[in-house]
């Protein structure tokens, strides 16, 4: 039996291409929880990102002012989770339930013009070396650039927490708002502004799913991508660049399940797509049950409101 | 000038007046909403909030949707009042359905009075089960009870879906993704001819007189407020928080479960995919809307059904998309949980000097 090695490359790719707005929403999902705020919003703002994305790519015809007023919007839409958890210091648990509920309510009101309207081709880079080399070039190239983008974005990511000053002081306000703020960092103000960058990543993952990865708009689209997102930070422990393996491994999971059909196999479909689920609530019991494990990894004041007296 | 003070304790008065307020400005922004994508504003809102429960089979329907969110918001608020997140309702509701619907499928084509209890039984010990894993992980291995809890509402989906698909689907059903119709005997009574309200509501009602009585009555209420308020202080007066986590998810579990139940042997009457039209997460708003108060439970879930149904009438009247009623819900916890501040700080008007 001969295997075609391209094919081999092309599912790979595939893979990768379905772990894209897990990547995206997880590293900025990442960034808030390193700051100690626990945003359950996400599937809210990928939808905003992506009925945004796809409307604003129809009316202008644009790629780039879509692109980024998917992000921007995600940047708006999270902004009333900051400012209801920080300013009015509300609960984070319940305020992000209530982003993700409003999210998806308010993305199909604005998308009822879009429905069944096709999507635009999205430009792909390096179509011409997809052929050169065997199995490597269906993998690395002939991508749009936000495929490139998520790929490099947890590197980005590790780096900046660990090795730049900001990322430091993004760490001291998730760990330790208290000191953090008695040294005479404004942690409201840093947990503003990691809550907004999560909004725009959140945003640009619901855009590259309605512009590049399905070219079209469907109702709740995201279909718990964003829930997944969120399991993903906490399977890597938060830490960016297994944020990349986790990624891989629920896109794959999401892949093999079309092939195994195709092909015949009988393990029910339904196991599979849970096994993602099981495995992060395996993985967040062995780290937690460590108290040491937990204490050098999770944000020590994840979820817990910081509010200094005047 | 305006100058924000903070209160030496929260005030009462504005505790119960916040839902009030939260639900005014709701209706205001959703106006304002349904006036900037084109549609008449109080139009809209009529057809939202009045036209659907205007008749007695629209009351009807309220009270059938007001029914599991009242049950699973009853409780979670077991949960939320002794600082436990449990967000994963849905699951335990699925669950619950699960485990109830396979009893009811085993007594299928037969009758008797004994069938029915046993179906209800079942459908609160599957609730009691699946909130109990995130208790224990939560008590013995310490890991996050939000994030176990919310996983495993996927699995629950996933486990129904492989259910009616596969091993449970109905042999008659041409391939349909549903089980066989229960028999009569595993259906909860209709209350009325001709409408779909059923005795499930009872169930919610016994809910709310229990809950009320342990919250105020018992010494586990008292427990229970005192480790909401602070987890320290409730060590340091020796309670045993781990044998009070696994009761409150198991109280709530249940309450879940018995959701899950009215729903298949109430209006649906078999398993199918779509049991629930998430009543598991929009009873995490009831509860907070009401206060985690049994009483003001009811009223929120009346309040949260209603944009249920308004969803649907607007969606038919004004071609308005259902997921609408979701913008009122976000809506209302937003509100809610602003209003809140007033809870805190008290805003001064200060009059500049003449």
């Amino acid at each position: 039996m001969i295997i075609d090695i391209n094919f081999i490359g092309l599912i790979i790719a595939s893979i990768m291409a379905s772990a894209v707005p897990l990547i995206l929403a997880s590293c900025g999902e990442l960034i808030t929880e390193r700051s100690g705020v626990l945003n359950l919003g996400v599937e809210g703002m990928m939808i905003i990102g992506a009925i945004s994305g796809f409307a604003l790519m129809t009316v202008t015809g644009s790629l780039i002012i879509a692109i980024f007023g998917a992000m921007l919007a995600g940047v708006l839409i999270s902004t009333i989770f900051a400012f209801l958890t920080q300013t009015l210091i509300t609960n984070h648990v319940a305020t992000g339930l209530a982003l993700t509920i409003f999210g998806i309510g308010i993305s199909a009101m604005i998308g009822k013009n879009f429905v069944g309207i096709p999507g635009k081709e999205f430009p792909v880079l390096f179509e011409n070396l997809k052929d050169t080399i065997p199995l490597i070039g269906p993998i690395l190239f002939g991508h749009s650039i936000v495929f490139y983008f998520a790929f490099t974005l947890p590197f980005i990511t590790s780096y900046f927490l660990k090795k730049t000053k900001i990322g430091l002081i993004v760490r001291a306000v998730g760990d330790s708002p208290e000191s953090a703020s008695n040294q005479g960092i404004n942690v409201r103000l840093v947990r503003y502004l990691c809550i907004l960058y999560g909004g725009a990543m959140s945003g640009l993952a619901g855009a590259y799913l309605s512009m590049i990865y399905t070219p079209q708009w469907i109702e709740n689209m995201t279909g718990g991508r964003g829930w997944i997102a969120l399991a993903l930070v906490v399977f890597s422990t938060w830490n960016p660049i297994k944020i990349l393996i986790g990624a891989m491994i629920f896109g794959g999971l999401t892949i093999i399940q079309f092939h195994m059909q195709a092909i015949g196999v009988r393990i029910p479909v339904q196991f599979l797509t849970a096994l993602p689920y099981i495995v992060t609530i395996i993985v967040l019991v062995v780290i937690s049950r460590d108290s040491r494990k937990i204490r050098l990894s999770t944000p020590s004041s994840l979820g817990k409101s910081f509010h200094k007296d005047n | 000038m305006i100058k924000i003070v903070k209160r030496d304790q929260p005030s009462r008065a504005i505790f119960f007046f916040t839902p009030v307020l939260a639900i005014f400005l709701t209706l205001v922004a959703g106006g304002l909403i349904f006036f900037i994508l084109g549609f008449k504003p109080f139009e809209a809102l009529k057809f939202f909030f009045i036209v659907p429960i205007a008749d007695k089979y629209g009351f009807s329907e309220l009270l059938l949707k007001a029914t599991p969110l009242c049950l699973i918001a009853i409780g979670l608020s077991f949960c939320f009042k002794s600082n436990n997140w449990n967000i994963g309702a849905e699951g335990q509701l699925t669950f619950g359905a699960i485990v109830s619907g396979g009893v009811a499928l085993l007594f299928y084509e037969q009758e008797g009075f004994y069938i029915l209890p046993i179906v209800i039984l079942a459908g609160a010990i599957g609730g009691m089960l699946y909130a109990s894993i995130p208790a224990i992980l939560k008590t013995y291995f310490n890991t996050n009870e939000i994030l176990v809890s919310l996983m495993l509402v996927y699995v629950s989906k996933l486990i129904l879906d492989y259910l009616v698909v596969g091993p449970w689907s109905n042999p008659e059903g041409f391939n349909f993704p549903e089980t066989r119709q229960f028999s009569d005997s595993a259906k909860l009574p209709l209350l009325f001819e001709g409408l779909r309200i059923h005795a499930g509501i009872f169930l919610a009602l016994a809910a709310v007189i229990v809950s009320w009585f342990v919250f105020y009555k018992t010494y586990l209420g008292f427990q229970m407020k005192v480790s909401g308020f602070s987890l320290k202080t409730a060590k340091y007066a020796g309670y045993k928080g781990k044998k009070m986590i696994i009761l409150v998810f198991l109280i709530s579990g249940a309450c879940a479960g018995l959701a899950g139940v009215g729903e298949i042997t109430g209006p649906i009457g078999q398993l199918h995919r779509e049991i629930s039209p998430d009543y598991g997460f929009t009873a995490i708003i009831v509860a907070f809307l009401g206060r985690l108060h049994p009483v003001g439970i009811i009223f929120a879930s009346l309040v949260v059904a209603i944009t249920y149904l308004g969803a649907e009438t607007a969606q038919i009247f004004m071609q308005i998309p259902k997921y609408t009623g979701q913008v009122f819900q976000g809506m209302i916890l937003f509100f809610l949980l602003a209003s809140d501040y007033l809870l805190f700080f008290k805003i001064k008007f200060i009059g500049s000097k003449k």
